[in-house]
């Protein structure tokens, strides 16, 4: 039995299985749950993806979505509602497999008032229909959560309304550049063959219209986006890659229509929505993302929807944004500080790991003032808004950081390439009218369209979307998770890189213990242990999660002292484990900075365990690697006490800081920023937020991609970390393809442009050879892109 | 000669349909996820309904 897998999640089960039915399970959560579905014949769910259930580690109190009964929160949430049926759309970042679709598309067998229910997978949303006569949406809240599927609702939810309007917006533009594509292609068609100039007159002109009006929405709708952008480049003094395109598009359009009307035919009708139809399908292959991954994420997806506010003694709960200064509201364990405020009653432990990167809570006593982003850790707490959540400090941090910096990509290798590229096209054309305006004005305006036409960079315009895309598929497929194509380019330049260190280079939830003081016998570390398993002071399960697994006592007479520590009775022995003050120890003339725990045994000083950060696997050589190229940096919000380990690590040309404030790594992004570096930031938390957003590259590195993480240009798996070098290694391969395939599509040009120049520039070869150079350039990239990964990123 | 003009408004009437309905297609929401529905058509339609597994009861 002790090397057995839970039947529902898949987690070893550890000593002692929780046993139902003859099947062994991890804990009474996944046991419940696999009831559950027994229950109600849904067993399916194990025989699609065996032990495809999900673990609960944080445990749920009951009255977690009890605001879901608020009306203004409930009907703000809703998508639709009338008098019988309402539909929500909830995000369980928790979706992972097939059985998760299997499940969740049959709620309707849970429970009868639950009408319909379809999962999106990518974006791990389930959209639900229900009855809400018959089923409260906080019920249904609690039934998903019953079943370990936890909904996570948070404030921006409330405010933003989703959708993704502008991919639909681009499919439709393929989709009728294809059609007008393949029509016109088939009334060129017969030009092109022996024989085509027998064709009779009035065929021709009437291909000729046919053409004329379908190329029409693909000039004035598909191909929008090219002349914006364009024109947008133009007005900031620069010469985008769409410039040239947008000339092409619209020589082209001219230059055929005057065909069309006035010799009977069709120009180049053809070649247009052919190029059309490969640059958007380029540009759709690029903007293909991560749907579930956010990257745009503010406080307002980090904070709750709702909070407990108590007036004349009775508590109601609210929208946090309907909080004023004065309130009072109650902040239970493992809620979230919605905003500042004072501590009114009940002892605050408030972790702000997430904010400031310190792992260890904060003790608070009354009346004492607490930043709103904090964790409440332990009993339930009183307190007194003092400022509304707009201006609450961590709302103000973010709001700073908000105005992002980041200039419009102005001098990618695409434009300065398209700029030289526009210049000189635009010289040969001018030579080339001039030139042939000798022998006739009608010859010189062809010529003069003819080297737009063929000069349109239709190959170099799809080298980037389908490097940057595959390349970031591949990524993807590795555990980094880039927010755009564009973060390619400014890997590929940095020289820098700013670690953050709490959470970043370091393990969050493992610390290391070591004992300082007289030899502990081995029952009393079994006794230490028995006492600490009892708090839930983060310290506390460290140090029972270092110390060997063992039989344990049982206690008497256990006290949790808040702040202080810990006692208790064991086999007729007193432990005290806490503050230096609280076992009475003299420390006066030893200042320390780490965390330490103190230990007495019946009142005699035994020593303290001391408590340090493991470092991720890899650091070591990652650091030993990336030094050889890169300028490297460390800011960290912590006290220096692991400066010597760090220095050992990073080697003395590091730049190491500590104590640095979010605001004092923001700005040391900015000074780097000024002498002209390139950066690669890497954090976690909220307090890398300002720097992640000043630095050219904000990555954030996550143990569940799927959940907060802020603001940043990348994501990537923390388990990946050690691979950070051949990710950025591998950019500088990307950019060797393009500069390849930007010499491939050149080629093409300039075979073009000798055909223009002569003035021979027949249908027939732009219709040949625009496609071919896209479709050589498009399978060269893929294949060299997806090739070379399978050799260099493994 | 007729023939072939009757065909070429069919067939464009005929294309200008299709492309009627991939916009239907594309604004109903039926490119938004396409992975969800390649896992639930392989789902069974209720036909094997694993049975309840009563809790066992002790033999007396």
């Amino acid at each position: 039995m002790s090397e057995s897998k839970c039947v529902h999640c898949g987690a070893d089960n550890g000593n002692a299985p929780v046993v139902w039915n003859e099947k062994a399970f991890c804990c009474q959560g996944c046991s419940t749950v696999y009831q559950i579905l027994n229950e109600n014949q849904m067993g399916n769910y194990y025989r699609i993806q065996p032990m495809s259930g999900i673990k609960v580690i944080t445990d749920t109190q009951s009255g977690k979505f009890a605001y879901l009964e608020n009306d203004e929160i409930r009907l703000k949430l809703l998508d639709f509602s009338d008098e019988t049926v309402s539909k929500i759309r909830f995000f369980i970042p928790t979706i992972h497999c097939a059985s998760c679709i299997w499940l969740l598309e049959n709620l309707s067998k849970l429970d009868n008032a639950i009408r319909y229910s379809s999962v999106n997978f990518p974006k791990k949303e389930v959209t639900i229909t229900f009855d809400h006569n018959k089923l409260s949406l906080r019920k249904l809240a609690e039934l998903l959560t019953a079943i370990h599927y936890i909904p996570e609702i948070t404030l921006d939810q409330l405010e933003k309304s989703h959708g993704n309007k502008s991919d639909q917006n681009l499919l439709i533009k393929i989709g009728i550049a294809s059609f007008s594509f393949l029509n016109i292609m088939m009334y060129s068609f017969p030009e092109y063959l022996p024989g085509g100039d027998l064709l009779e007159k009035d065929f021709k002109n009437i291909f000729g219209w046919l053409s004329f009006i379908l190329i029409l929405p693909v000039v004035f709708y598909s191909s929008l986006d090219y002349y914006l952008s364009a024109w947008k480049g133009l007005k900031h003094k620069i010469i985008s890659i769409d410039l040239p395109i947008s000339l092409g598009i619209i020589a082209l359009f001219l230059e055929s229509s005057w065909v069309v009307f006035h010799n009977g035919g069709i120009g180049y009708m053809d070649s247009l929505a052919g190029l059309l139809f490969f640059l958007l399908i380029g540009k759709w292959y690029q903007s293909k993302t991560y749907e579930a991954l956010s990257f745009e994420r503010d406080y307002k997806s980090y904070f709750p929807v709702a909070v407990t506010r108590i007036v004349d003694g009775s508590e109601e709960i609210i929208p946090i944004k309907n909080l004023r200064k004065g309130d009072r509201i109650v902040v239970r364990n493992q809620e979230l500080i919605p905003t500042d405020s004072f501590l009114l009653n009940g002892n605050g432990q408030i972790d702000y790991s997430f904010v400031t990167g310190e792992s260890v809570p904060v003790a608070k006593k009354l009346n004492d003032f607490i930043y709103a982003g904090g964790r409440q850790i332990g009993s339930s707490i009183e307190l007194v808004v003092d400022k509304e959540v707009e201006q609450s400090y961590l709302t103000q941090l973010w709001n700073q950081t908000n105005e992002k910096d980041k200039e419009i990509s102005l001098n990618t290798h695409v434009n300065k390439v398209s700029q030289y590229f526009t210049i000189v096209i635009l010289i040969i054309a001018t030579l080339a009218f001039a030139f042939r305006l000798t022998t006739s004005l009608e010859l010189a305006v062809y010529v003069f369209a003819s080297v737009l036409i063929i000069a349109c960079p239709c190959a170099l315009a799809l080298t980037i979307p389908f490097t940057f895309g595959s390349t970031m598929r591949i990524f993807g497929r590795q555990g980094l998770y880039l927010k755009n194509t564009d973060v390619i380019e400014q890997l590929y330049k940095t020289d820098t890189i700013v670690f953050d260190k709490t959470g970043t280079i370091t393990l969050n939830r493992q610390i290391k213990t070591a004992f300082h003081g007289q030899k502990l016998t081995e029952s009393e570390i079994i006794e230490i242990q028995s006492v600490v398993r009892n708090s839930n002071h983060p310290l506390s399960k460290a140090l029972y999660d270092n110390l060997p697994k063992s039989t344990l006592f049982s206690i008497q007479n256990y006290e949790e002292h808040l702040g202080l520590g810990i006692r208790a009775l064991v086999n007729e022995k007193e432990i005290k484990l806490g503050s230096p003050l609280f076992i009475s120890a003299d420390v006066s003339n030893e200042s320390f900075t780490e965390s330490r725990v103190y230990l007495s045994i019946n009142d005699i000083q035994k020593g303290y365990f001391s408590f340090a950060n493991t470092y991720r696997e890899g650091l070591q050589q990652l650091i030993s690697k990336l030094s050889q190229n890169y300028e490297l940096h460390l800011i960290s919000g912590d006290n220096d006490s692991e400066k010597e380990r760090l220095h050992e690590i990073f080697g003395n040309k590091t730049n190491i800081h500590f104590n640095q404030s979010p605001s004092d790594k923001k700005q040391y992004i900015n000074l780097l920023r000024s002498s002209g570096k390139h950066i690669l930031m890497i954090g976690d938390g909220l307090n890398d937020a300002g720097a992640l957003s000043s630095s050219h590259v904000g990555l954030t590195i996550a143990d569940d991609v799927f959940s907060f993480s802020p603001a940043c240009d990348a994501i990537m798996e923390a388990s990946k970390f050690e691979k950070l070098i051949n990710f950025i290694h591998f950019s500088h391969t990307a950019f060797k393809v393009i500069k390849a395939s930007f010499f491939i599509s050149l080629t093409y040009n300039i075979i073009g442009l000798l055909f223009a120049v002569s003035g021979n520039l027949a249908p027939i070869v732009a219709a040949i050879l625009m496609p071919l150079s896209s479709i050589t350039v498009v399978s060269f990239v893929t294949i060299s892109i997806s090739f070379l990964a399978s050799r260099k990123l493994k | 000669m007729s023939a072939i003009l009757f065909l070429i408004v069919i067939g464009i009437i005929v294309a200008a349909g299709f492309l009627l309905i991939f916009i239907w297609a594309v604004k109903s929401g039926q490119y938004d996820d396409s992975y969800s529905p390649s896992v639930r058509m392989l789902f069974d339609n209720e036909e094997s309904i694993p049975d309840k597994e009563e809790p066992l009861k002790k033999k007396s």
